[in-house]
């Protein structure tokens, strides 16, 4: 008993916002490292094309709440959801033919593509604070929770429970249907190929006929995809700050680079890494350790490794180790 | 010859312009935009010296400037004795485990045992002194913060002039620039970005937590300043004299002479650092330097020490900027963490930089200016954009009413749009980087 009580804690406060947090990381990283893969560079801007897409959902939510449109017990924002995607990825198909599509005609150094980010990062971010405020947004209005604290205590008798709320059984569920279809795109379809094709070896793939401005047109509207759900998910799941998103950048880079650069599976794996390190290390062991230790050994203190504020911390922290142990990553990403 | 009328030219444009918002704005106005100005064009120095002469490229600047106003805190502010009994000595004695631990760390690093042994010995070091740490550390933490925290809750510094605090901040800052660099100057240029950018936030958090060091998000306050007060000024004899000789309605005059000597400080140190920065890119370091980024391969094959020379340029250029930092929080006469934004530090210097010129001071300086103007001026002029454009809408509608409250944030759209265009239609800036 002592046992499930443990791990309904840990569940609670270590495994679901993990793998929450972790599934919004990778849907990030997966946009990052399509990007770096096709492109061969590192986006800046990809955290503020998350918060444009969250930005666009909300907006088209607020006008389908003034004509009354509800999604049940679903959030109104999943409705708009195909909107905002095809709005990003729109914005998307300028970004390429505005500025990158100039930079990749004179096959300029990566780092001014990644200067050539921070332009369009700064102007995104103005665009979104000057369309709908820097203040927070929630947006989230449908029900809470699947089953929360108390009615899973009441319903297997334990003291301990955790409740399952329902932006995170949605994040969870989009996450892995989404993997499986962009891994049965990369990997089964003739245009997932040819874009694999063009990352592995840019001249062979363009003696083999490959069309390189389709391919990389392709790739900014899956990565733009990609930012969508994972802004919006992170909108639903905590709340929508614009500033936010320049926060995130870090750990998404990390996800990514931890993963191995350009590796989609890699991206995925290591979200989920960090996202669930971050919770690990900065969780306080004292209830737990409470219920798995005999009585006289209870710890006195609040036995955590690190404090709460030093989150994002870990995953910088990460990412030094692993720059620095296995520069390519877990899954020997394209690099170096 | 050329090259001289192009400076004076862009360099009075710049004159005209500060003198035409001290006539319509007001002048202390205008003096307040060129003391930012300042201070931007010396931290758009430290950069160039990174990103021009050698081609680092520092994502984490807005750390080394908050470095330079932590020591502006610890130099300038008063002790506060009450603290200091109660845990100074909990924390000196934390600093020594500390500092023990890392000569442990590198005494192992560079010992010849073997692979196995320091893979055991590594994590033991940390989780020790670690254990240490909270054992000693935490309790006289949690007493210094108890005393007064709305007043007080930290240590404070050393009660010495601020202006040492300058000094300081570019040596505390060089110093964690050589800890940095060691780990990550061996990187690609785009992961160096990466890992500067986090390492930055974690300088950040820290400042925003430790509060025993920095009163944390609560702020602090009142520090000294090297110049006099306003106050002391409007009631000093000597300058109500003045003031009635010549006409000079005496409030503003005093924060005008204020602003002024600031200026004159500020003015020193710029010119100083251009000086020496122009001597060092002409000297044959900066030519080393310049070989060293255009083509490293064959600098080393020349026998040039790449690494070494990296660290050095970074320790150089971050000094700098911990410099313009501790400048300018004496200028803001207070420490508030949560300012610290990579958009508003590390970005927008890096776009002072390139609109400027890379590798070229004249360009680092007249990048300051300008951008820290436009930032400024951005305000004023997107909310008569703004204006203009919703006009045919009525005063109450939503939408615009919306709109013009947001105008302020168009500084960052602009500053995305001047990048962007002048990436690619002067990728050189405004002064491109003599031969």
């Amino acid at each position: 008993m002592d046992f499930l009580n443990a791990l309904a804690l840990i569940t609670n406060y270590i495994l679901l916002p993990g793998f929450t947090y972790g599934s919004q990381l990778a849907l990030g990283a997966l946009g990052v490292t399509l990007i770096y893969a096709v492109l061969r560079f590192s986006n800046f801007a990809h955290g503020e094309l998350m918060s444009f897409g969250a930005m666009i959902c909300i907006l088209f939510t607020w006008l389908g709440q003034s004509y009354g449109i509800s999604f049940g017990v679903l959030p109104t924002a999943l409705i708009f959801l195909p909107i905002a995607i095809g709005f990003t990825a729109i914005y998307c198909f300028f970004i390429e033919k505005f500025v990158f599509a100039y930079y990749r005609r004179k096959k300029s150094d990566p780092i001014i593509f990644l200067i050539a980010s921070i332009g369009v990062m700064f102007f995104t971010a103005g665009l979104i604070r000057f369309i709908i405020g820097p203040s927070d947004q929630n947006f989230n209005d449908g029900v809470r929770f699947i089953f929360n604290v108390r009615e899973f205590k009441a319903f297997t008798g334990l003291d301990e429970g955790f409740g399952l709320k329902t932006s995170q059984a949605i994040t969870i569920l989009t996450t892995i249907i989404l993997c499986s279809v962009l891994f049965v795109f990369l990997n089964k379809t003739r245009t997932g190929k040819s874009m694999r094709a063009f990352s592995d070896n840019e001249d062979l793939a363009l003696l083999s006929g490959i069309d390189p401005n389709k391919v990389v047109l392709l790739t900014w509207v899956i990565a733009g995809g990609l930012a969508t759900f994972a802004g919006v998910l992170y909108g639903l799941d905590k709340i929508y700050k614009p500033f936010i998103f320049l926060q995130m950048l870090l750990p998404i880079f990390s996800a990514a680079i931890v993963g191995g650069v350009g590796n989609p599976i890699g991206a995925v794996v290591g979200g989920y890494v960090i996202a669930l390190s971050e919770l690990f290390v900065t969780f306080a062991y004292r209830k737990v350790l409470a219920y798995l230790l005999p009585e006289s050994m209870e710890p006195a203190g609040m036995m955590q490794f690190l404090s709460t504020d030093y989150k994002f911390a870990v995953s910088f922290i990460i990412l030094v180790i692993v720059l620095i142990v296995r520069p390519t990553g877990i899954f020997r990403g394209k690099t170096i | 010859m050329n090259d001289v009328m192009r400076r004076s030219l862009v360099f009075s444009t710049f004159a005209v312009a500060i003198v035409f918002i001290g006539f319509i704005q007001s002048w202390n106005v205008a003096l307040g935009i060129f003391n930012l100005c300042l201070i931007s064009a010396t931290m758009a120095l430290g950069v160039n010296i990174q990103l021009g002469y050698a081609g680092i490229f520092n994502a984490g600047v807005m750390g080394f400037a908050a470095l330079g106003g932590l020591s502006a805190v610890i130099i300038s502010y008063k002790p506060v004795s009450e603290t200091i009994s109660l845990g100074g000595l909990g924390i000196l004695i934390c600093i020594l485990i500390l500092l023990l631990g890392t000569v442990l760390g590198v005494i192992v690093y560079k010992s010849n045992l073997s692979q196995a042994y320091k893979k055991i010995l590594f994590p033991l070091i940390i989780i020790v002194v670690l254990l240490l740490l909270n054992l000693i550390g935490a309790p006289a933490v949690e007493r210094i913060e108890a005393f007064e925290p709305a007043a007080s809750g930290f240590l404070g510094g050393f009660g010495l002039p601020i202006i040492l605090s300058w000094i300081v901040g570019g040596v505390i800052a060089g110093l964690v620039a050589y800890l940095i660099g060691k780990i990550t100057l061996g990187l690609r240029s785009d992961y160096l970005a990466i890992a500067t950018l986090g390492i930055a936030e974690v300088i950040i958090y820290i400042l925003k937590n430790e509060d025993w060091l920095t009163r944390g998000v609560k702020n602090v306050n009142g520090l000294p300043r090297p110049v006099p007060y306003e106050i002391d000024l409007q009631e000093s004899t000597w300058f109500i004299e003045l003031c009635q000789n010549f006409g000079f309605p005496l409030v503003e005059t005093s924060s005008i002479v204020v602003k002024l000597s600031y200026c004159f400080l500020f003015s020193i140190v710029v010119l100083t650092l251009f000086i020496l920065s122009e001597v060092a890119l002409k000297s044959p370091w900066g030519r080393m330097m310049r070989a060293i980024r255009d083509n490293e391969i064959s600098a080393r094959a020349m026998g040039k020490n790449v690494k070494a020379r990296h660290l050095e340029i970074f320790i150089l250029g971050s000094a700098i900027i911990g410099l313009a930092g501790a400048m300018l929080t004496t200028l803001e006469g207070q420490f508030t963490p949560t300012t610290y934004q990579p958009l508003r530090f590390t970005f927008t210097v890096w776009v002072m930089v390139i609109i400027g010129g890379t590798g070229n001071n004249y360009g680092s300086l007249i990048g300051g200016f300008l951008v820290w103007f436009l930032w400024v001026e951005a305000e004023p002029l997107g909310l008569y954009l703004v204006e203009l454009i919703t006009s045919p809408l009525s005063e109450t509608n939503p939408l615009r009413t919306q709109l013009i409250t947001n105008a302020a944030h168009m500084r960052y759209m602009m500053m995305g749009l001047l990048l962007l265009l002048v990436l690619r239609f002067a990728p050189k800036g405004i002064f491109p980087e003599g031969r």
